[in-house]
């Protein structure tokens, strides 16, 4: 099993007196920049202290919020491109429909591949709803537009004999020649996240590595639905590789001290109701069928959050203890932490690849270092000798 | 292809159009606005007592399937003049409100040649200000409940429990949410050219406005009614966005009296 070191970089100061809105519409006066400085710096230590230790790395961009400072995940990737020396570099993702040029994602992406030598993991993701205020991209027709930008991206990287035209609907390029082309062959590995059934089968038709985000005991369907997908399109079961589960992180040298940690990782879930309510559901974004189920709701979401004996609870509210019994966090000493892993991936039928959040919030470079390290200490080299639950025998159940 | 009363589908350029003919007369073209039909029975009830009305549904707010390149109001404006050769219409008055004012008036700066009068009340369309002015409220920075107290005046009409509301109306207030956004996400429900192009409107028009509009204020319905030669304002008084909902009786007295040359007051 492979980890990737996860934060998103917050602006954390300002989490405090927000009034409900963390998100698209908190003024940025209230971002100091140069404490948001310090906070890059230190976010990029922590990153270099992962690759040195034996993580991969993953990164992310959000917009207008104060939950995450990477608006451009480029910026980020460009420089772990070049102060990193190891770890795969994970941006999951790029949100391809939130940018208005696909040509420039496949430069910028390309250059990124080429500068880290052949490191980098291509996430591309649609983005996330509210965050279609802040882009102006009209959340009608997003799923068309991702996918002809993904296929726009994947053509631009393995055309190497000069020019090519795309004029389509969406896209218009007549002399595509991108320079430099990237260095891993055919290109680099596409990621991309879900979490839905249909999804789910569109990537394992393309053999692509999955992602789920915190969706706990609620995983299993959406894997199954990839495996089916990639043996009908492939002919034999999927790897353990083409799977990533992402959860919150937190271990201590003691139950307590790893509870402690487990808190301020939380921060970051307790923050997903600061999204002002007009920008959580932007239209034509979810289907008609699916608004009209929320207009019956009165506008309440389903709770999708199950534990493993099918107990629901709120991630955003809930107790450690809730998200450890829900598959969202894994917290306690090296041994629990390992055994909640090891569980849990057993739960999804083979898991090759875990996006670990081990940064959130308020936590402190010291409670940060001491979580990577204890981490890599202790738990990584155990998860990296794992062996999958047998390929054939998770396919056939 | 002709006209049949009450509902029916017709089929122009392979699009399915979802079509409501009622009453006797002249043709009068009703282009509904964002809500799409919500509630636009007693103004149309009314129009009808003078002339055909003839509403079509539009695409993406029926239940018909579109292509998704079918995307823009100019998509509208070209199947709605290939409706009126289809149907050969002539003599038509062209009443359009909100999404369908637009629709009108990309129409009627394309051709006026089957039009005898047109009507724009309360029609996004146009870009007024200078680029830090927004002429239009963001429909989409405020929840749906919150829209609904700004679009109307009678805050009575607010008061519905969408929870109780019966699967067909639930469905055609999904659909127009998503079809709104289809068309006018971006530009926000306008179109920069348009502006420019009006003065090419030279038939009868009325810019029909509510009086406590705060999605288009009337003052931007001024700046509409000064771009198009010889068009006249009117404002409703004690209604809002949707004037036809909110005043259906004054709304179609002065689309009928206008229409029929009639109606004549000071502005």
């Amino acid at each position: 099993m492979r980890v990737f070191h996860f934060t998103e970089q917050p602006y954390a100061p300002a989490w405090k007196d927000h009034g409900g809105a963390l998100r698209i519409t908190i003024p940025n006066k209230r971002l100091d920049p140069k404490l948001a400085g310090d906070l890059y710096h230190r976010y990029y230590d922590e990153w270099q202290l992962a690759d040195e230790i034996g993580f991969d790395i993953m990164v992310n961009e959000h917009h207008s919020t104060a939950t995450c400072m990477a608006s451009t995940v480029v910026v980020t990737l460009s420089i772990l491109a070049r102060i990193t020396k190891k770890a795969r570099l994970l941006v999951l993702g790029y949100p391809l429909v939130h940018r208005p040029d696909p040509l420039r994602a496949a430069e910028e992406l390309s250059t990124i591949d080429v500068i880290s030598r052949g490191r980098l993991e291509m996430g591309f993701v649609k983005g996330v709803p509210s965050e279609f205020t802040p882009s102006n991209a009209n959340p009608v027709g997003v799923e068309e537009r991702f996918w002809e930008a993904h296929d726009f991206i994947i053509k631009a990287m393995t055309s190497h004999d000069g020019p090519f035209n795309w004029e389509s609907e969406n896209y218009h390029y007549r002399q595509v020649n991108i320079w430099p082309r990237p260095l891993q062959q055919p290109h680099p590995p596409v990621w991309s996240t879900t979490g839905s059934k249909h999804n789910a089968q569109r990537l394992g038709e393309k053999g692509y590595v999955m992602a789920t985000l915190g969706t706990g005991y609620a995983t299993r369907p959406l894997y199954d639905a990839y495996r089916a997908a990639y043996r009908e399109a492939h002919h034999r079961a999927p790897p353990a590789d083409r799977f990533a589960y992402l959860g919150l992180m937190a271990v201590g040298a003691t139950e307590a001290e790893a509870r402690r940690r487990g808190e301020l990782v939380a921060d970051y879930l307790r923050t997903l109701p600061f999204t002002p309510a007009p920008f959580r559901n932007p239209p034509g974004f979810i289907s008609v069928d699916d608004n009209v189920r929320l207009m019956k709701a009165a506008g309440r979401p389903p709770n999708r959050s199950f534990t493993k004996d099918g107990r629901a609870i709120n991630m955003m509210t809930g107790s450690v203890q809730d998200l450890i019994d829900a598959g969202i966090m894994f917290c306690g000493t090296p041994d629990q932490v390992y055994d909640q892993v090891i569980d849990f991936c057993g739960h999804c039928g083979g898991m090759g690849n875990l996006l670990s959040m081990s940064h959130a919030g308020f936590m402190s470079h010291d409670d940060t270092v001491e979580n990577l390290t204890l981490f890599a200490k202790e738990v990584l080299p155990r998860l990296k000798a794992y062996r999958q639950p047998d390929e054939a025998a998770a396919a056939a159940e | 292809m002709t006209l049949a009363e009450g509902s029916s589908v017709v089929e122009v350029n392979g699009i399915e159009i979802e079509l409501a003919v009622r009453g006797r007369g002249r043709p009068l073209l009703f282009l509904h606005p964002e809500i799409g039909f919500d509630r636009a029975a007693p103004a149309l009830d009314r129009m009808a007592e003078n002339a055909q009305v003839i509403a079509p549904t539009h695409p993406a707010y029926g239940k018909a399937k579109i292509p998704s390149s079918f995307n823009t109001i100019d998509d509208l404006a070209y199947l709605y003049l290939d409706l009126m050769d289809a149907l050969d219409l002539r003599e038509v008055a062209m009443v359009g409100l909100g999404i369908g004012g637009w629709i009108a008036a990309e129409m009627a700066v394309k051709t006026t040649a089957r039009l005898t009068h047109l009507v724009l009340a309360d029609a996004f369309g146009i870009k007024v200000g200078d680029r830090e002015t927004r002429d239009i409220f963001d429909m989409y920075f405020v929840t749906e409940a919150d829209l609904a107290k700004i679009v109307h005046f009678d805050q009575e009409l607010t008061k519905r429990d969408l929870s109780k509301l019966p699967d067909d109306e639930l469905y055609a207030m999904a659909r127009a949410r998503e079809a709104t956004s289809r068309y006018g996400w971006k530009p926000y429900m306008h179109d920069p050219k348009l502006k420019g192009r009006l003065h090419r409107i030279r038939i009868p028009t009325l810019l029909l406005w509510g009086a406590e509009d705060r999605i288009v204020a009337p003052d931007y319905g001024r700046a509409y009614c000064a771009a198009i030669p010889g068009a006249r304002f009117e404002a409703i008084e004690r209604a809002g966005h949707f004037p036809h909902v909110e005043r259906p009786e004054e709304f179609a007295r002065l689309v009928t009296g206008f229409i029929e040359g009639k109606e004549r007051s000071s502005q």
